[in-house]
């Protein structure tokens, strides 16, 4: 018996196992890795393509009076959308006073004092569900529960709408940044004696404030874009909301509950209009709300980089 | 001030130390005091009481559109969701076009935004550019500059952090966008399809304005954030022993991709095209200004149509008493059937990451 022994292989052709893009294989690999690099960039496209334009067509008609004026009627020149800016302003802040302490306490509880509880379960299971509520249906909710109930369009009925936007995303991002503060923070302060509350209040919170501002800013910035939920809560207004006085005064807040103007209700109704001022003014005043929201956007992410890691 | 010039005095060192014995000192810690306990009650039930609080709103939300549309349905019963014509002045009011028009115009974005959205999150999370610029720096002869090798990351957090942004421009400023970008743009070739394959159903109107393909591309572009976010979620999931072993068999980058990786991820991409779905379903102001709010149902995708959202938009400014009843049930048809997408859509993208721990 004697044991085959293996022939010789250098006969063989080994240039097979090279890599070339002229085989098929390759050439597919290569060809697929081209098309999604296209298609990637191909997507950055539109937001050039708007960014460019709201600078050329919207930074024209910018100016100082564009802020201090009010929208001008159909034939009229000139004009702005100060009323637009306040008003989108208030109720943005309508909308953060309700949705700020109620989403962090929330996120509190399912975070830090009953988490992977049951209801902790359904909560965050409810926020997620609101997260995908179309922004239109908001604004029915607030006109079924604030407009009828108050018997009139009003800045508080936007307001409502629009919390009930950011609530999910404020709830969900605090959580989460809740959840990553290191156990060990916790447990030092439960070691000194603090109660429940004194280690979230003092110790939890402020290390996750990072993160939770993240949420709040992204949250905000949603809001202020938001169009569809305003348009039948708060619908439009060409005068101001007071003339008389701040609107932070108690004896002008019967004024907030008129019809309150909003930058996006604006571009909304100037973007069909057939006189060309109009349209122009909505331009100027989408540049004005993408800086806006691009601005507090990003400077959320950017709050968000220096949160604590796990 | 006495209790705080007693600490001082224990805390001292210099007497006790010199005594050389452990002197009884008086302790500063004590029991939390009752305000203290106060506080913790009322903060923790306060906080239990928002929890419920976000809980109770979804509820809320619903009962509160279903009990404004219950007179709508006793009058119009599910011939409103059949019905072809919205009058307010007859007062005849059907859904049946709206209804079309949103899975029309979700579909046809979300087939766009899709293909888009998860070339994207292939591109961003298998290193294509490092890879690239590794071969580009071996053609150069600089492949031994460590220094370069931190830029492909910085470009991908870069454009991951661009497409997100795509996301965060206002829809109404989309909607303005297109009506004076994408529909110049595309009405030149669709008219040119229309002439030469009007035979087909899709193409059968000529583009004159506003319509359903405008409407699509723009939707495309909204839902191509989520669908690319959550994706690439679900490939970095994806374990590195599968893609390393296909690579040991000698399949090529994108044999693996396709054979291996995308199969692993399929459940957390098919859960980030239904949330991307419930988005395109809801999404109201770019559909309101761009597909035409005409209720037409057609096959063609350059014919004008309307949306349930966009229906709501533009009627219910201005909608009389028997109106708001009729629009509040096209409201709770749109709020059931997202509903229905957006939980579904949650609980895969859940079930997806389970299956994928498993895996590790």
């Amino acid at each position: 018996m004697t044991c085959p022994v293996p022939e010789p292989r250098e006969a063989e052709d080994l240039s097979d196992l090279a890599r070339s893009l002229r085989r098929p294989r390759a050439l597919f690999s290569w060809a697929m890795s081209v098309l999604t690099g296209m298609m990637t960039i191909a997507a950055l496209v539109p937001l050039l393509s708007v960014l460019y334009l709201l600078i050329t067509r919207g930074g024209k008609q910018l100016g100082l009076a564009a802020f201090t004026e009010l929208p001008p009627a159909a034939l009229a020149p000139g004009g702005g959308f100060g009323n637009a800016v306040v008003g989108t302003l208030v109720m943005v802040a309508i909308a953060a006073a309700i949705s700020v302490p109620s989403g962090i306490l929330a996120a509190i509880f399912i975070a830090e004092f009953g988490p992977d509880t049951r209801t902790a379960q359904v909560v965050q299971f409810c926020a997620k569900v609101l997260t995908g509520l179309p922004s239109i249906l908001a604004g029915v909710f607030a006109y079924a529960a604030v407009v009828m109930l108050t018997g009139g369009f009003s800045a508080p009925a936007g307001g409502v709408a629009l919390a009930v936007l950011m609530l999910p995303t404020v709830l969900l991002t605090a959580e989460e940044s809740i959840k990553r503060v290191p156990p060990k923070m916790r447990e030092a302060a439960i070691g000194m004696g603090a109660t429940p509350t004194q280690v979230v209040l003092r110790v939890v919170l402020p290390t996750a404030l990072p993160g939770v501002s993240t949420g709040v800013m992204l949250a905000v910035a949603r809001a202020a874009g938001e169009t569809a939920p305003l348009l039948f809560t708060a619908l439009f207004s060409d005068y101001w909301i007071s003339r008389s006085a701040p609107v932070f005064l108690p004896k002008t807040m019967g004024d907030l509950m008129k019809p309150t103007a909003s930058l996006a209700v604006l571009i909304y109704n100037f973007s069909g209009s057939p006189f060309d001022n109009q349209i122009e003014l909505a331009w100027a005043a989408a540049l004005v709300l993408v800086a806006i929201v691009l601005v507090v956007n990003i400077g959320g992410r950017m709050l968000a980089r220096r949160s604590v890691g796990p | 001030m006495g209790r705080i010039a007693q600490i001082r005095s224990a805390a001292s060192p210099g007497p006790v130390v010199s005594a050389g014995r452990a002197e009884p000192v008086d302790s500063i810690s004590r029991p939390p005091s009752a305000a203290d306990v106060a506080t913790d009650r009322l903060f923790r039930a306060a906080t239990r009481l928002m929890a419920w609080a976000a809980v109770a709103l979804v509820f809320y939300v619903v009962w509160d559109i279903a009990q404004q549309a219950v007179p709508a349905m006793r009058e119009y019963g599910a011939g409103f969701l059949v019905g072809t014509t919205w009058d307010a002045n007859k007062q005849q009011f059907g859904i049946l076009p709206a209804i079309v028009g949103t899975l029309y115009t979700s579909f046809l974005g979300l087939a766009i935004g899709s293909a888009f959205g998860i070339a994207i999150a292939i591109f961003l999370s298998e290193g294509f550019l490092a890879s690239g610029l590794d071969a580009v720096l071996k053609a150069l002869g600089l492949s031994d500059r460590p220094g370069w090798m931190s830029l492909p990351g910085w470009v991908e957090d870069f454009l991951k952090t661009t497409v997100e942004l795509l996301a965060a421009v206002p829809s109404v400023v989309y909607g303005l966008w297109g009506i004076f970008v994408v529909i110049p743009l595309v009405r030149a070739p669709a008219n040119w399809l229309n002439v030469h394959f009007g035979w087909l159903p899709f193409f059968d109107t000529p583009l004159s304005g506003p319509g359903i393909l405008p409407a699509s591309l723009v939707l495309a572009i909204m839902v191509l954030p989520t669908i690319s976010a959550v994706s690439r979620d679900a490939l970095v999931e994806v374990p590195p022993k599968l893609r390393e072993a296909a690579f040991g068999l000698g399949a090529t980058r994108w044999e693996a991709i396709l054979a291996v990786i995308l199969p692993t991820a399929s459940t957390g991409i098919l859960g980030a095209v239904i949330l991307g779905f419930g988005r395109a379903l809801g999404e109201t102001m770019a559909l309101a200004m761009l597909a035409g709010n005409a209720n037409v149902i057609s096959w063609s995708m350059f014919s004008p149509a309307n949306t349930l959202a966009a229906l709501l938009a533009n009627h219910f400014p201005e909608a009389g008493s028997v109106e708001v009843g009729a629009l509040m049930y096209a409201a709770l048809v749109l709020l059931a059937i997202t509903l229905a997408v957006n939980v579904a859509g949650t609980a895969i993208v859940t079930r997806a990451d389970a299956a994928l721990k498993g895996l590790r």
